[in-house]
């Protein structure tokens, strides 16, 4: 099916249409070697500096994972690995780095500032020079968070910095704290910037709801960078004024209010979730479209739907908190503007499915991982339900109930697709194409190996196995070890998949500009895009996913039962 | 061009019509109402404690968002962005008064 090009408006199969102009890897501008990327403003190259930082952390946070399964490897201390004290700054230190430099990042700041000028026929993002400091803050943000490593002593807290705990503990948290309120500059800078993009530079002809829908879901997670992050920073500066100053804002021992900390913290952290799952829903819509090609089953409603998660996402932090204090009142409207996020999930997982409906399906690569990330979507979603409603959360919060229902929504939905996302662009961004064969291994070793670690966690959680512990009771013993083992087998599947897609970008077989058959615009220019995008701008007449021969002939139809 | 225009002839306008007389007026106004909230808190006011100071901020916000930040004088768009900021502070607010209210 590959080998069928039919975008409305797209470029034909071959190499093509960028009329000579160089590519953005070849065009170093002034500037030669890594001088000529890391003090680039083209949003490709920034992007590209975006995706080695992140994946280089992702590495990091990986590595600290498998050491913690490894830590379960028998009941009690192991002695040989890992003491106490050292299992909590493990688990702390994966968590700030998947989370803050990891996936909150992500998709919006690597594949997000590459394809959504592309996407909307504009040059380049609003101030291209904004974004570039975006990218020197999010990597000084890091540096602070790797310094707070050996000065005294690693990070204790869990990467929620719960006071008073945080305010107590004699390790530098204050450090750590500082870095993360760097790195969240960097995601407003960001947000602000896509935001400006979307409003004023859009192509001409193109309407709102002419936007392909990867636009759509980084409008409305650039919404939720520029309002919730701020109330994060303020959070973070609170803990650094009460370490630092000795106030009592938090602290009950000086009169503060620790529930206040929990309200603050998530206020932010939880439309954070949508910061990280909300970019790859605008991917799946895309995926979806390209490889059923059919167009958006829903259009509107798909689009709509992700600025209903980001406004409901502001209204269901105090789920977090159910036994931490906050009163009946609050527990009973939590939980009840909780299952309205299902809603506008539940609009999108039906669309896409009713875009398959029907459809030509070509089982590349990029679709096989959306059908992993609908799967595992639906199983972190479902398990949300048990920890949404407050009688089943007493008996879940604070066991592995959580973290494997955390893993699957954004490990099992926002990564996979990520990683999807990188399969379906990675023709367009490095002109050239990986093994096929091998995505699908990968595939298939990071899907079972994902499930062998994750979905013990969720039986041991309902059986009691409380989180954050280096240690457990024997009885665990078994479900322990198939977690443990699951992890080696999702290392598998990641180091053929990295191996497969950096094997690519050096020998892959050259890409023809749209391998896929896709509809948007980044599909009618070269691959890789030429410096400036477009040699001129494109006037939109027609909608993102038009599929001109899309539809089926009547004897193909199926029929309708009377 | 049409919209360049009037986007001049507006920032034209607010030049016009804020003086530095009216800045510096805002200004002492600020700074007197720092001094109500911190005599206010020295003061009992049970349930209003909250409100009042609430209030004093709101009126703080409003004139710093819109004397010196140009507000008032800027396009419809601005004035959105903002509301909406200002909304999902509102909720943010009352949301959080759902626990603190209703404590025992």
């Amino acid at each position: 099916m590959s080998d069928v090009a039919f975008a409305a408006g797209g470029a034909p199969h071959g190499h093509s249409s960028n009329g000579g102009a160089h590519s953005y890897l070849e065009n170093t501008g002034k500037r030669k070697g890594i001088l000529s990327w890391i003090l680039s403003t083209d949003h490709k190259r920034i992007g590209i500096l975006y995706l080695i930082s992140i994946f280089s952390f992702f590495a990091v946070g990986v590595v600290l994972g498998v050491l913690m399964r490894l830590e379960m490897l028998v009941p009690g201390p192991t002695g040989k690995i890992f003491n106490a004290q050292e299992y909590n700054a493990l688990f702390t230190l994966h968590g700030v780095i998947m989370v803050f430099l990891f996936v909150v990042p992500g998709i919006p700041a690597t594949l997000g500032n590459f394809f959504l000028p592309i996407q909307i026929g504009a040059k380049d993002v609003a101030f291209p020079r904004l974004n570039l400091l975006s990218w020197y803050l999010y990597i000084t943000g890091a540096a602070i968070i790797l310094v707070s490593l050996f000065m005294h002593g690693l990070p204790d807290t869990g990467w929620t910095f719960y006071v008073p705990y945080s305010i107590r503990t004699g390790t530098d948290v204050t450090t750590a704290v500082f870095g993360v309120f760097v790195l969240g500059f960097s995601s407003i800078l960001t947000g602000m910037n896509f935001l400006t993009t979307i409003h004023r530079m859009r192509a001409p002809g193109m309407s709102w709801f002419k936007m392909p829908l990867f636009v759509w879901a980084l409008y409305a997670t650039a919404w939720i960078q520029v309002i919730a992050t701020p109330v994060l920073a303020i959070t973070l500066l609170l803990i650094i004024i009460e370490r630092v100053f000795s106030v009592g804002i938090f602290d009950p021992a000086k009169g503060g209010d620790p529930v206040l900390y929990q309200h603050m913290f998530w206020v932010y952290s939880h439309p954070a979730v949508y910061i990280m799952i909300l970019p790859p829903m605008g991917v799946v819509s895309e995926i979806v479209s390209t490889f059923s090609h059919r167009t958006v089953f829903g259009y509107k409603a798909v689009a709509i739907s992700s600025l209903a998660i980001a406004f409901i996402g502001y209204l269901v932090w105090g789920h977090h908190m159910f036994v931490a204090g906050e009163t009946e009142t609050a527990q009973f409207a939590f939980s009840l503007l909780t299952f309205l996020v299902a809603i506008p999930s539940g609009i999108k997982v039906f669309n896409w499915v009713a875009t398959m409906y029907k459809g030509s399906i070509d089982l590349q690569p990029p679709f096989l991982f959306l059908m992993a990330f609908i799967m595992l979507f639906a199983i972190g979603g479902l398990t949300g339900l048990f920890l949404g409603s407050v009688a089943t959360d007493v008996h879940l919060t604070g066991t592995y109930f959580v973290v494997g229902h955390f893993h699957y929504i954004i490990f099992g939905g926002a990564v996979f697709i990520f990683f999807g996302a990188l399969h379906y662009w990675f023709p367009k961004m490095f002109g050239r194409m990986y093994n096929k064969k091998a995505a699908n291994i990968s595939l298939g070793f990071l899907f079972v190996g994902f499930n062998m670690l994750y979905f013990p966690m969720l039986l041991l959680g309902y059986e009691g196995m409380p989180r954050r512990y280096f240690s457990y009771l024997p009885q665990y013993e078994t479900l322990q070890h198939v977690s443990m083992v699951g992890s080696w087998v999702l290392v598998i599947g990641l180091t053929i998949m990295f191996w497969n897609l950096i094997r690519g970008i050096r020998k892959g077989e050259k890409a023809p500009a749209n391998p896929w058959g896709g509809t948007t615009l980044e599909w009618t220019i070269a691959s890789p895009p030429p410096t400036e995008n477009f040699e001129e701008i494109p006037v939109i007449t027609h909608e993102p996913y038009y599929h001109p021969d899309a539809e089926m002939p009547e004897e193909h139809a199926v029929p309708v039962a009377k | 061009m049409h919209e360049q225009q009037s986007h001049q002839s507006g920032e034209q306008a607010h030049e016009e019509m804020i003086s530095y007389g009216t800045y510096i007026l805002v200004w002492l106004a600020l700074i007197a109402l720092t001094c109500i909230t911190a005599v206010v808190a020295g003061i009992n006011l049970a349930a209003f404690t909250l409100a009042v100071a609430l209030v004093i901020a709101l009126t703080k916000a409003s004139l710093v968002v819109n004397i010196f930040m140009h507000i008032k004088f800027e396009d419809k768009i601005f004035k959105v962005f903002l509301g909406i900021a200002g909304f999902t502070i509102f909720v943010i607010f009352t949301l959080t008064f759902a626990d603190v209210f209703f404590r025992r």
